[in-house]
């Protein structure tokens, strides 16, 4: 395609290579002025390494930029900031005790007569654009104090201070509730009206059938193509990007529950700040069963999951795994009771990120004589049970044993973490929000993986968000609300609806 | 050139060339005060490496910054910083005397029983630190420091107290005889000895004139050992990924508690050794009335970093640092240039071995130069 000032950016034939591996293979991509595009693709192909040579984070090898027809030289964020561009990390970039004005400005300061930082002007500018934008932040308050959905506007925010015409959003849904998409996909209309571009990464094809004009896909890091999203359907997205066909519902025999595996009675756990969290929970699981607790988020997951795991101590009740007692012990504890548990915040407590992959993959594993006697540790055994999991679980890119985790893409990292746990045949596994930032592809792997665990006899405990997760894998659906079980059903005997409105508090009919 | 690419993005290229750019500015430096920089480089070379008895000084002064050089990057590989190595040195050094000055066993007893009070005492500095950092989440920084004073005070606590003060002097009793570890001791005092080395030129230079000791044999076995453990065992593994995650370390069911306080022991018994060893290889054989800190914990820590922190790389820098400190001295003698010269020089190579991305970004720069060319013969031969 020719460059024109049509489009507000054009990235031509754009190679890019970590040493011997291929990221980008030629890519394209051309996005129309006033419009959002999306970028879809599997874990690992590119979408993330492509936004950061836009944003001047990374160097092509080969390729073209243009912006409106004229070709642009960006070698770095400054650069880029300086052609209109703004991207939003799918980790904020925000200093916690700083306020929303302060973050906003940091970088970009407004200062008066000799230099002095003016923050009375610095706090006008900052309404004038939260009033231009409708946007529900209060400039004064700490990022500490604000959800994460208000973190992710005072993000864009930033972007629009710095005068960006083209906003990159790098999965911006992942963190964020059903309720607050809905807001960030309004937000992103009403950027549109008012003369902006988006490009937007997400694996979520509903939000890109609600949200976007254009979606560009790349597979393993070659591009396969645009599609005009009015014309095209959700699964004809995924099979595109897969290069298969996706079965997009979660297909499973009935479940056949056994003894009881996990009994939580009278639970009461605090918060960090001494809140009460979860507020005298009861929940049991049988073996060869997974529940599925569907909640919104802040009533009372993470603690529940903490407590379970030992991560902190809980204020009074009891956590019997196989009628063993294991309420405020540690979290080794935990794992010789063979529970499992894939964390919802991976980065933060589910991989040590500058280990190799081999090294990740026996945490907690590593004092097991299987990895090398007495106090000796064998890489080359490590290396090679790696390998295994590499092989079984489709971790990309294969052969990647020695390589750091962190230069893994998100996807493979979950990938990572959930072959590690699913491997120690655990009893009771634990899944927090275990599809986060996973493609369709890689959601089915994670569905299947789970049942089959249960088809295995473990019991399974799924957390998740995502009211249409809970509801497909689970055979048990409880609703959480303000730290306790609203409601139990078994899958298939209660709807939409019904669960929406325990969630939020209200009475079941 | 692609393998001088890829070396390039190695750590030995990244300390070879803020080595040179060090050598770089000093010689700017010299030029600027008018010295004659060849002329004091080559004094440099020469009182380094000038002479037998030269060298083996280097090597003995080498010692002890290579193991507080060890104990800092092994404390840092754990993500840990022990600015207490100086603190651990001085208490190592005063638990040394007052074991050796007390016992008098014959040597194989009396060396091992005074280098483990010395090891003890570091270790036991380290641990404390450790634990106030894992108990109540005290930063080691400014708790090290604290206890780099109360070794301080109480090594001339020591030295001056009734027990251990030599009268007459600023230093406390010599330990005794049998706890030397200087290589052949007795023989090359021996009248045999000294027949024999008569005939031998550069060794009686070398054994008579200086205290060559065991020291730097034991520092490497223990740079050696301290690398095996933290890339060979599953307690280096343990200290290592609660040096990078905590959180992550913690939800495995690794206590981040024992290993933070394991970590700092170890670093301390290894600086505390490198105290005991000062005692027993060198003399005077013990400690004396410190005016100011001794600086083996800092030079330590520029050892640690121009190695990268790893272990093993400590022994060439700590060579390389003990034959800049020792030969800048004769720089001075020799060009009456100040040896603050040469302290310029050492904090330059600090400074830009701190700045490990530059010989990276450098192989960045010629890969791209090297496939613009590809590309452009590539072109050529389609056209
Ligand atoms: N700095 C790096 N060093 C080495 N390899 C890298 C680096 N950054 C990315 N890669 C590799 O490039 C490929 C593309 O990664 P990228 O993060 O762009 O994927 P992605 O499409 O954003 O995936 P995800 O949906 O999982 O976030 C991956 O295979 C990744 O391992
Ligand atoms: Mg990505």
């Amino acid at each position: 395609m020719e460059a024109s000032p049509e489009y507000a950016v054009q990235m031509h034939g754009i190679l890019k290579t970590f040493g011997a591996f291929t990221a980008l293979d030629h890519v394209d991509l051309d996005v129309k002025k006033q419009t959002v595009h999306a970028i879809l693709g599997e874990n690992g192909a590119g979408k993330t390494t492509l936004m950061n040579i836009l944003y001047g984070l990374y160097q092509a090898d080969e390729g073209d930029i243009f912006m409106g027809g004229e070709k642009v030289n960006i070698t770095s964020p400054t650069d880029a900031i300086k052609h209109g561009i703004g991207m939003v990390h799918q980790h904020f970039m925000l200093v916690e005790n700083f306020t929303v004005t302060e973050n906003i400005i940091l970088g970009d300061e407004v200062c008066g007569a000799a230099g002095v930082l003016d923050m009375g002007r610095a706090r006008k500018e900052v309404m004038e654009l939260v009033d231009e934008y409708g946007f529900d932040v209060d400039p004064d308050a700490k990022i500490e104090d604000i959800t994460v959905g208000m973190q992710q506007r005072v993000e864009i925010l930033k972007a629009l201070y710095r005068g960006a015409e083209v906003l990159i959003l790098d999965e911006p849904t992942a963190v964020l509730t059903p309720q607050e998409i809905d807001k960030l996909i309004e937000i992103m209309h009403d950027l549109i009206a008012k003369g902006k571009t988006i490009i937007i990464i997400t694996h979520k094809l509903r939000e890109i059938m609600q949200s976007a004009d254009e979606c560009s896909i790349i597979r393993r890091g070659v591009y396969m193509g645009t599609v005009n999203v009015k014309e095209s359907n959700e699964t004809e997205l995924a099979s595109k990007m897969v290069g298969r066909n996706v079965n997009l519902t979660v297909e499973k025999t009935p479940a056949h529950p056994g003894e009881t595996v996990l009994s939580i009675r009278d639970l009461t756990v605090k918060d960090d700040r001494g809140i009460e969290q979860v507020r005298g929970l009861n929940l049991d699981i049988r073996a060869g069963e997974i529940v599925g607790i569907a909640g919104i988020d802040g009533n009372g997951q993470q603690e529940l999951v903490d407590a379970i795991t030992n991560i902190v101590k809980a204020e009074s009740g009891s956590i019997k795994i196989n009628g063993q007692e294991i309420v405020n012990t540690t979290p080794r504890t935990t794992f010789l009771n063979k529970i499992a548990t894939i964390p919802s915040d991976r980065h933060r407590w589910g991989l040590v990120l500058p280990f190799a992959v081999s090294e990740n993959s026996v945490l907690e594993r590593h004092t097991e004589d299987t990895f090398g006697e007495g106090i000796k540790l064998d890489y080359n055994k490590m290396h090679d049970y790696t390998t295994k999991l590499i092989e079984e679980f489709d971790i990309r890119p294969s052969g990647c044993e020695d390589e750091r985790m962190s230069g893994l893409s998100g996807g493979n990292q979950q990938k990572a973490i959930i072959a590690r746990m699913v491997t120690s045949s655990p009893n009771l596994l634990i899944a927090f929000q275990p599809t986060r930032g996973l493609d369709v592809g890689a959601i089915e792997f994670v569905h299947k993986t789970l049942i089959a665990e249960r088809d295995r006899g473990a019991a399974i405990l799924l957390i998740s968000f995502e009211l249409d997760e809970v509801m497909d894998v689970s055979d048990t659906i409880a609703v959480i609300y303000h730290g306790q079980i609203a409601g139990t059903f078994a899958q298939g005997t209660v709807d939409e609806n019904q669960l929406g409105l325990l969630m939020a508090g209200g009475e079941a009919k | 050139m692609r393998n001088f690419e890829k070396f390039l993005r190695s750590r030995f290229a990244a300390a070879l060339i803020a080595v040179l750019v060090g050598f770089a500015i000093s010689a700017i430096v010299l030029a600027a005060a008018g010295y004659n920089p060849i002329g004091s480089f080559g004094a440099l070379f020469n009182g380094a490496f000038g002479k037998p008895k030269y060298i083996a000084n280097v090597f003995i002064k080498a010692t002890p910054i290579l193991l507080t050089g060890v104990s800092v990057a092994f404390a840092f590989k754990t993500g840990l910083f022990n600015i207490g190595a100086e603190g651990q040195y001085i208490l190592g050094s005063t638990l040394a005397t007052i074991v050796g000055v007390k016992l008098a066993l014959p040597m194989p007893l009396q060396v091992p029983l005074v280098l483990a009070a010395g090891i003890l005492g570091g270790a036991a500095l380290g641990a404390f630190v450790g634990w106030l950092k894992a108990k109540f989440g005290i930063h080691e920084v400014i708790t090290s420091i604290m206890c780099n004073w109360i070794s301080f005070y109480l090594c001339n606590f020591i030295v001056m107290s009734d027990a251990f003060h030599k009268p007459n002097s600023t230093s406390a009793l010599q330990v005794n005889g049998s706890s030397y570890t200087m290589i052949l001791g007795n023989w090359k005092k021996s009248e045999a000895g000294k027949e024999f080395l008569s005939n031998i030129h550069w060794l009686r230079e070398i054994l008579l004139k200086t205290d060559l000791n065991y020291g730097f044999i034991i520092a490497i076995v223990v740079a050696i050992a301290a690398s095996l453990v933290l890339n060979r065992t599953k307690l280096g593994y343990e200290l290592r990924a609660v040096g990078f995650n905590r959180d992550a370390a913690r939800f495995s069911g690794i206590s981040v508690e024992r290993n933070i306080i394991l970590s700092m022991l170890i670093a301390g018994g290894i600086s505390g050794l490198a105290g005991a060893l000062t005692i027993t290889g060198i003399s005077p054989h013990t400690i004396t009335l410190l005016a100011a800190m001794e600086s083996y914990g800092f030079n330590g820590m520029s050892v640690a970093f121009i190695a990268g922190c790893a272990p093993i790389g400590c022994i060439p820098s700590a060579i390389l640092f003990s034959s800049l400190i020792y030969g800048g001295m004769s720089v001075q003698q020799v060009m009456g240039a100040p040896s603050d010269i040469i302290s310029i020089m050492i904090g330059t190579i600090v400074f830009f071995t701190a700045l490990p991305g530059v010989t990276g970004m450098i192989a960045d720069a010629i890969a791209k130069k090297r496939k613009a060319k590809e590309a452009l013969k590539e072109a050529v031969k389609e056209a």
